[in-house]
This record gives structure tokens, C-alpha cells and sequence, in this order.
């Protein structure tokens, strides 16, 4: 009996000292997107400073996931690396919009006797992943790759085999470039790989074409520079062979600034400009432009203002690539449309 | 056991008797209200088997009225064309499964026979540790030394051994990626192999000293005495033990995904990529954005949960036709 007594009291104190719920803290809930997980922790973490009132709760469950849970409205924020279809946008109950973040890059990456650079047009990479070009020394390789050596091999496909935001800009890049793609394999998060390994995230493509010879895969570029894989240079619209790197992830939106839609469901492969690299994309947040409840929606728009100004010194250190001056500007002109019951949420700025 | 057992025959006659037969009305609530919460207990757990049935069959409704029986039979699976048939993924599923059978079964049978007849017994609890320790590495362990050590090994030296001396088998035809059905295989008969080994084990060792002796004086020899008094003793037990690891490959997930190269194909060639029904539901219904590509990988997870409880019925069957329920299992 007395065990109990004492495990009793253990309770009882250790409830005591929980920090209590502070009231006048305020947690907003998001989910979404698994690829910039690790830039919007950082924020949520860092936006303590700015404002210690505001929490935020951030589910990484997935791009659907997250369409799927802003659509019934049981997030405040939604986060998702493709951009909603017209049919989603029209079953959600109200209307939503996409607030770029940050941008990512998708590279090709190999794996080759010595690892040399190699370079693709992305008709090569089309067919290459339709498995009409199936060995190294293709004579379409060879030609973008005169001074390397090729071997007489198989190349050996991987793919993602889980649906992921990486795919989508992958096959929507080929989409662009290839009619044949476009035709009969389409855009998706998941799609009919004509050929092919699928591995299961970055790290299992990674992790196959660095066991097989001969291989051939797609990775994000921040993976590919953590874990130092070899990445080729894509030629883009301008005709340039560009290397994937932070800065030319960017020049792809600043690219794309001018011709930017207002709702900012944009794909960004193939843009246009001389430095862009041409395989990169937005990851969005989905908000309601009406918000339905006053002080989280304030909270919510002054956090969207704070992450594309300030909050865009952090991505660089996680190898996401910021946005571009000149469409911050145009995210700014979204985010003071957001309202509450009509009246906008962002004050004065 | 024992104890289990005599309990539970208590209960049921207790049950039956008049609460005043046990000592007054006090302990005639307390049988009811005991009778009552074990009751709920039973109810809750048939009540949570319905529910989930009844909830993945509505969230697949879509699909299932979309594609009727075609879900089965056909192999297109195009989340952009929304096109999906199940076929390939129930055969990856079931190829993957038998496999691992094939290989576990000869090894951990022979395995437990050696820890429960021959091993002295000083060398039986150190082994049969390690070989239970097994059974606690977590599948993703399994999984990426699939990826790093088995398919490198695969690819390099078995695959191309067995396509020069085997290769006139359409099983063994097709070029060595290491990653494929044969893996998955592998490392699902790995997976399953403590299971087997030590319940397997359990079950000789539950086979009555009288049943050896019997066959060693009728001068059987070691290997005899083992196939006719103890073997066969233990069938309907032993059956169980293949059939639990059967189960567990069936439903095992992260390993099989990342060395079976995640292709909705049917190939005859144990070398070629394939995929799991499992598999496909972990790699793809976190991106599945529109509602019929959804609503096709919870029929997946519906027929999964058929295919699991036809195989176990079917074990139930053959375990009760082979000899009874407890004479194998019975100490």
C-alpha cells in the first residue's frame, strides 16, 4: 500500500512542475511538405525570437497530406512541394493561396569509373529515362561529353519508388522538354516509370547508384552536396550548361520573376535566363485567403511577412536556395490580400 | 502452460455454476462483474477487427466501384492516368513470402532440431539467445544491410554464378541488378528465421521424452527416432511455427522495399525488380493527392488484409488436418 502512496505523490508532483499552458500563447498547426521540413523547423524555431507568443506545430506527412488536411481545414497552414491542381483548388471550401518559401533543385547524379563531370540536354535525360538511349557510350552522350571516356555499359536507372515533391519536378522538367514524356508517362508525385529501380527516398537512390555501376538517378541537390555526389550540368533554355548550385537554383526564379502568375502555381523548370538551372522549382505554404479566426491569422500573416524577408538569410545554410528579390516583392502584394471577415490582417508595412 | 491451462478449464466451470456453489453473493458479483469486463475486453477487440474492415472497405469505395474486379486481374498501376490494378503487387507480395519460406524453413527447422535433440546443453541457451536476438533487429537495419552488403554480394558473385549454371530457368534469366524479387527473398527469409527456429524449437522440446525413447528402443537411429517419434509428433505444431513466419513476412514492410527495386511488374525472373502490396502503400499514400489514387492504395490495404487472413485460414485448415489443434503443442 504504501508504494502506491509514494507513486501517488511522484504523480502528483511531477504534474505540479509541467510548465503550465501559457494562455496567452498561441499554436498554429501546419502539415505537409517532407522536403522543406528542415527549413521550416529552423524558422519555427528561430521565429521564437521574433515573437515568443507564437508556437507553431509543423506535421512533415507528406505534399498530399498536407492538400488533404488545409482542403478540410483541420491545419491552419498547409505546405506542399506541387502545386495544387484546379480541382483541388476548387473542392477546398475556400479560396486558397500558395505563398512560395524557398526553392529546390533536382540533379541527375551517376555513378561512373573516376566520377567524371558529365553533361545532359534534357531530351538526352528524357530518353535515357524512357530507355531509348540504354548505354554510356551512346553517341547522344558522347557528343555532350566529347573529352570523357564512356563506357561500353548498361545504364541502369533509379527512381524514387515513394510519391515525393522530388519526382514532381523531376518528370515535369522531362514533361517540358519531351512531348514523348509528356505523352505517355505525365506529371506526378508518383508516376508509370517506363524503366528503371525504384529506391525508397534520397538516400536509397543514392544509396543504389553508388553500389551499381552504371547507374543513373535523381536526387535533391541539397543531398547530393551533403553526401558529395557526383551532379551533371543540365543545358537550359538559354543553351548554357549550368551546374546545380544554390545561387543558379535561384537565378530560376529571378528567371521566372516577370512572367509570374498572380497565384504563384508556377513550375520553374526550364526558365528562362541566362544562369538558371533548369530542373528547380517553389515548395509552397497554402493559406486561406480568408482567414476564420482573427488573432491566428494575424499571427500567421506576420509570420509569412517575417519568413520571405528575414527568414530568407536561413535557407542557404541548409542548402535550399532563397527567393529572389524581385519576387519577394510579388509575395508581399499576396500576403496583404490575406484577410479576416474583408478587412486585411497585415497592418501597416 | 500448464498453469494457462487449468486456469482457463477453471473459469469455464466456475462459469457455469451457481454463485451461491462459490461462497456466497459477494463472490457471485464479483464472478459477473469479472464475466463482464472480460466479455468487453473480447468485444472490443472483435469490435476494433470490424471497424477496420468497415473503414478501409468505405475509403476504397471509390476505387472499388471505379475498377471492380479488374483491380485484380490487370497490372497497369499509373497514379497519373489513374489507372490501377493490384495484380503485381499481390504476386510481389505472395513471390516474396513463398520465397522466404522456401529458404527459411529447411534452415530453421534444422536449426531448432539440432538446439532441442543434439546440441549439449550448455550450448543451447547461448544460441537460442542468439538466434531470438535476431528476431529484435529492426527491419530497417535489415533493409540497409540488404542495401550494402546482400545486393552488392548478389549482384557481383550469386547472380551471375547461378544465370551461367542455371540461366536455361526463365527464374534465372535477365540481367543482375542485385536489387530484386531474389533479395527480398533473402532478406525476408532472414527476417523470419528466429521465429520459426525458436517456436519450432519449443515444440520439440515439448514432445514427450517417452515418444524418443519408444523409437530408440525399437532401434531407430538418431536421424529416425527424430523423423518418426519427434517430427511427426509435432507436426500440427511445427506447421504453425512456418506458418507464423509466413504471416510475418506477408506484412513486412521497410526491409522488402528497399532492396526489392519497387517495380509493378510480373516477371518471371527472380532477378527482375517487383513490389509488394505492403510496399506500395508505404512508398506512395504519403504523396497520393487525388481521391481515386487514395482511395486504390486503401484497397490495397483491404486486400492485404484478405490475402493475410485467407493464408491464415488456410493454416488453420492444415493444421487441423494434420492432427488436431494441441497434440503437437500439448506439454
Amino acid at each position: 500500500m504504501k508504494r502506491w502512496h509514494v507513486l501517488a505523490w511522484m504523480l502528483v508532483i511531477a504534474v505540479a512542475w509541467l510548465p503550465l499552458p501559457a494562455g496567452a500563447q498561441m499554436l498554429i498547426n501546419g502539415a505537409g511538405a517532407t522536403f522543406p521540413y528542415p527549413i521550416y523547423s529552423k524558422w519555427f524555431e528561430a521565429y521564437i525570437q521574433v515573437d515568443p507568443e507564437v508556437r507553431f506545430n509543423y506535421q512533415s506527412i507528406g505534399s498530399g497530406g498536407g492538400i488533404r488536411q488545409i482542403s478540410e481545414r483541420t491545419v491552419d497552414f498547409g505546405a506542399s512541394d506541387g502545386p495544387m491542381t484546379d480541382d483541388q483548388l476548387k473542392k477546398a471550401p475556400g479560396e486558397l493561396f500558395h505563398i512560395p518559401t524557398v526553392l529546390g533543385a533536382v540533379v541527375a547524379t551517376y555513378n561512373l569509373p573516376g566520377n567524371p563531370q558529365l553533361s545532359f540536354t534534357g531530351d538526352v535525360l528524357a530518353d535515357i529515362f524512357l530507355g531509348k538511349i540504354t548505354k554510356w557510350n551512346d553517341a547522344r552522350i558522347k557528343a555532350l561529353n566529347p573529352s570523357t571516356s564512356l563506357p561500353d555499359q548498361p545504364i541502369v536507372v533509379v527512381h524514387r519508388s515513394d510519391g515525393s515533391g522530388t519526382t514532381y519536378i523531376w518528370v515535369d522538367y522531362l514533361c517540358k522538354i519531351s512531348p514523348e514524356w509528356e505523352q505517355n508517362v505525365g506529371r506526378g508525385t508518383s508516376v508509370k516509370w517506363p524503366v528503371g529501380l525504384g529506391g525508397k527516398g534520397n538516400e536509397g537512390v543514392a544509396g543504389q547508384v553508388k553500389n551499381a555501376p552504371g547507374s543513373l538517378g535523381y536526387v535533391e541537390l541539397a543531398y547530393a552536396i551533403t553526401n558529395k555526389l557526383p551532379a551533371a550540368k543540365v543545358r537550359n533554355q538559354a543553351g548554357k550548361f549550368i551546374e546545380p548550385t544554390i545561387e543558379s537554383t535561384t537565378a530560376a526564379a529571378a528567371g521566372a520573376a516577370s512572367s509570374m502568375p498572380a497565384d504563384f502555381r508556377v513550375s520553374l523548370t526550364n526558365a528562362a535566363g541566362a544562369e538558371a538551372y533548369p530542373i528547380a522549382s517553389f515548395t509552397w505554404l497554402l493559406v486561406y485567403k480568408d482567414q476564420t479566426n482573427e488573432a491566428k491569422g494575424q499571427n500567421l500573416v506576420k509570420f509569412l511577412w517575417w519568413a520571405i524577408h528575414d527568414g530568407q538569410k536561413h535557407p542557404a545554410a541548409l542548402l535550399y536556395a532563397p527567393l529572389p528579390a524581385p519576387v519577394v516583392k510579388e509575395i508581399e502584394a499576396k500576403i496583404k490580400q490575406i484577410t479576416f471577415s474583408g478587412r486585411p490582417l497585415l497592418a501597416a508595412h | 502452460m500448464a498453469g494457462e491451462s487449468t486456469a482457463g478449464t477453471g473459469t469455464a466451470d466456475r462459469l457455469s455454476l451457481p454463485p451461491r456453489a462459490i461462497g456466497g453473493s459477494r463472490a457471485g458479483r464479483g464472478d459477473r462483474v469479472y464475466t463482464a469486463v472480460l466479455l468487453s475486453s473480447v468485444s472490443l477487440v472483435l469490435l476494433l477487427a470490424a471497424g477496420l474492415v468497415v473503414a478501409l472497405v468505405r475509403e476504397s469505395w471509390d476505387a472499388i466501384r471505379t475498377f471492380g474486379f479488374r483491380f485484380l486481374v490487370t497490372s497497369h498501376w499509373d497514379p497519373v492516368a489513374g489507372e490501377f490494378g493490384a495484380l503485381p503487387f499481390v504476386y510481389g507480395t505472395l513471390l516474396s513470402s513463398l520465397l522466404a519460406l522456401l529458404i527459411a524453413v529447411p534452415l530453421s527447422l534444422g536449426a531448432a532440431i539440432f538446439l532441442a535433440e543434439l546440441a549439449p546443453s550448455w550450448i543451447r541457451p547461448p544460441i537460442a539467445f542468439l538466434i531470438e536476438m535476431l528476431a529484435a533487429v529492426p527491419s530497417v537495419v535489415y533493409g540497409l544491410w540488404g542495401i550494402f552488403v546482400l545486393v552488392p554480394w548478389l549482384r557481383d558473385w550469386v547472380q551471375p554464378a547461378l544465370g551461367r549454371t542455371l540461366g536455361f530457368l526463365p527464374l534465372f534469366q535477365g540481367p543482375p541488378y542485385g536489387i530484386g524479387m531474389l533479395a527480398a527473398g533473402i532478406i525476408l527469409s532472414i527476417m523470419i528465421m528466429p521465429f520459426i527456429t525458436s517456436v519450432s524449437r519449443e515444440v520439440l522440446l515439448a514432445v514427450p521424452g517417452s515418444q524418443r525413447e519408444a523409437a530408440r528402443g525399437l532401434g531407430a537411429t538418431r536421424w529416425e527416432t527424430t523423423r518418426i517419434a519427434v517430427l511427426r509428433y509435432g507436426r500440427s505444431g511445427l506447421i504453425g511455427a512456418f506458418l507464423l513466419g509466413l504471416g510475418r513476412a506477408l506484412g513486412e514492410t521497410m526491409a522488402v522495399t528497399m532492396v526489392i527495386g519497387n517495380r509493378p511488374e510480373i516477371a518471371a525472373s527472380l532477378f527482375a525488380p517487383g513490389y509488394t502490396m505492403a510496399s506500395v502503400l508505404a512508398n506512395e499514400f504519403t504523396e497520393a493527392t487525388s481521391d481515386l489514387y487514395v482511395s486504390a492504395l486503401v484497397e490495397i490495404g483491404l486486400l492485404l488484409l484478405l490475402v493475410t487472413v485467407v493464408v491464415n485460414g488456410f493454416a488453420k485448415l492444415l493444421v487441423w488436418s494434420v492432427g488436431g489443434p494441441v497434440r503437437g503443442t500439448r506439454e
